[in-house]
């Protein structure tokens, strides 16, 4: 066998391998989501989506937990949405070059790797017992907003650096002032890649679980919130309780819960993916 | 040389990027209504000096300057001038066509619009006239409101000519304004800057030395960060004094 013959043999080995590990990731994903539709799909109905929380698994519903997680989707977006940017843009375009600067940046991507549940702790010490806030939606929507905070900053920077200097200079150039070239220049022509960072960040949250328990939010809420101040439970959390009882009806329960949490978060995903398309089709550089 | 008023000038000017002195004790005056072209191998310093004219450089990290740039016999780097202010009598030209990712009237209208005028006849009075200046508005006319990406390289240029003249300069920089362009929109310009030196007062930095011996009258040679030479246009192309200026316009080095 001559040297290129086994070059080539590589080649295809590592081809096969490469193979190997996306159908590995695929086909897991493929039989849980199969699974959860066979268990849950028949369950889901009016009724299942209007009816509150019952002791009973047939009776029972998920009205409030979906209102929750809408609640908390809207809260959080209007508290980590201008927090983050403000931050991005702030660290991109107004920053000097220094080493608070740089201690900042590393922070900053460090912090986007801390455990959720911690994030629950801080959010439970700081706006449930500080801020006096309780289980609230409030309280809830600032914890998750912390935790997806740096996601939203470090996707916002990534998309202002891709507005290419010259559209700055030229900007300057003209008079105008820094805040002018971000308003004006940098936002417009980032907004895709901001937005598709900032929705992406969102659907992680919908996801989540263990840092709502930790502040408190309930399993079982009779009634849906209609304020920032209620209590509230959201889907993960809804799902998480079905789970844990051991009648099989509630497994069933659980399959069809998650099923509508998938739904919600596949939508967000299905917008980022479009918002992406789109700004990238106008603006090219 | 002319009995011209002085526009620009510079005094004893030195410039670093940090500790690296890139314009060594450069002292230069351009002439009001004349064309100015800086010429000289890349890096010799030409387009630092040129943006420390509209002070661009000062977003650089660890750029500054000693001496004194002279605009209308005020120095602009004094600390009560706002580079905003500076700004808008000194216009910029980039090497890149550099359009706005807008429309091309918004591009024109631009910096108008951050000065906070609002009246749509004046900006459209404004858009008309400038895009008339620069030969583009009858290419353009129909199309204000697409997009000013779609346009030609050289449409793009003019464009940005445009939206440079729209807030009444008295002095326009071209850092390279025809080297992304073909001969054909390097001609447009060139005449372009030909008729623009009636109003303005223009400085333009270039590799084409052809260029330079067409659209200037006087011309200035860089080299390592030094002013060489500095003369009229034809005589510093016809007669230099200095060795290094005749080998670099001969094409001996650079």
């Amino acid at each position: 066998m001559t040297n290129a013959d086994r070059n080539r043999l590589k080649d295809k080995a590592f081809q096969f391998f490469g193979i190997f590990c996306t159908f590995i990731g695929l086909a897991v994903l493929a039989v849980f989501l199969i699974d959860i539709l066979i268990d849950g799909i028949g369950r889901i109905d009016w009724e299942f989506l209007n009816n509150l929380p019952s002791r009973r698994a047939h009776r029972s519903g998920i009205y409030t937990a979906w209102i929750g997680t809408l609640w908390i989707l809207l809260l959080t977006t209007i508290i980590a949405f201008p927090l983050g940017i403000g931050a991005g843009v702030y660290l991109e375009e107004y920053g000097k070059k220094s080493r608070m600067a740089t201690i900042l940046e590393i922070n900053i991507a460090n912090l986007a790797g801390v455990p959720s549940i911690i994030y629950g702790l801080l959010g439970l010490e700081i706006f449930v017992r500080l801020m006096a806030l309780g289980g609230s939606l409030l309280a809830g929507a600032l914890t998750l907003s912390l935790l997806i905070l740096p996601i939203v900053i470090v996707t916002t920077r990534e998309a202002i650096k891709a507005v290419p200097r010259s559209i700055r200079d030229g900007s300057f150039a003209l008079g105008a002032s820094k805040w002018q070239t971000v308003w004006y220049q940098v936002l417009p022509a980032s907004f895709g890649g901001i937005l598709t960072g900032v929705i992406l960040a969102l659907s992680r949250a919908v996801g989540e679980a263990a840092p709502l328990i930790v502040i408190g939010a309930l399993a079982y809420v009779p009634f849906a919130p209609a304020s920032p101040m209620d209590e509230f439970t959201v889907l993960p959390i809804q799902i998480f309780n079905w789970i844990s009882r051991p009648q099989a009806a509630f497994t069933t329960n659980a399959a069809a819960a998650i099923i509508v949490l998938l739904v919600i978060t596949f939508i967000l995903n299905g917008i980022a993916v479009y918002l992406r398309h789109k700004w990238q089709k106008r603006i090219k550089w | 040389m002319s009995k011209k008023k002085n526009k620009l000038e510079a005094i004893d000017l030195n410039a670093y990027y940090g500790d690296f002195l890139a314009l060594k004790n450069i002292n230069v005056s351009m002439e009001e209504n004349l064309v100015t072209a800086f010429i000289g191998p890349s890096g010799c310093g030409k387009s630092t000096f040129l943006r420390t004219l509209n002070r661009m450089n000062d977003y650089v990290d660890g750029f500054r300057v000693q001496g004194q740039i002279l605009l209308d016999e005020q120095d602009i780097y004094r600390k009560e001038v706002q580079v905003d202010e500076l700004r808008k009598q000194v216009g910029m030209v980039f090497q890149k066509p550099n359009p706005f990712p807008k429309t091309i009237y918004e591009n024109v209208i631009y910096g108008l619009k951050i000065q906070g005028i609002s009246d749509k006849t004046l900006l459209q009075e404004t858009a008309e006239k400038t895009l008339r200046q620069t030969t583009l508005w009858d290419e353009v006319k129909d199309k204000l409101h697409k997009s000013a990406l779609a346009l030609s390289g050289g449409q793009q240029q003019r464009l940005c000519i445009a939206r440079a003249l729209a807030i009444s300069p008295s002095v326009v920089l071209m850092d390279e304004p025809t080297s992304a362009l073909d001969p054909i929109s390097t001609a447009k310009i060139e005449e372009l800057i030909y008729e623009l030196k009636k109003n303005y007062t223009i400085i333009i930095v270039t590799h084409n030395m052809q260029q330079a011996a067409r659209v200037s009258d006087h011309t200035a040679f860089f080299y390592m960060g030094e002013l060489v030479e500095f003369a009229k246009t034809k005589t510093l192309f016809t007669s230099p004094k200095e060795t290094r200026t005749q080998n670099y316009i001969t094409g001996r080095f650079g």
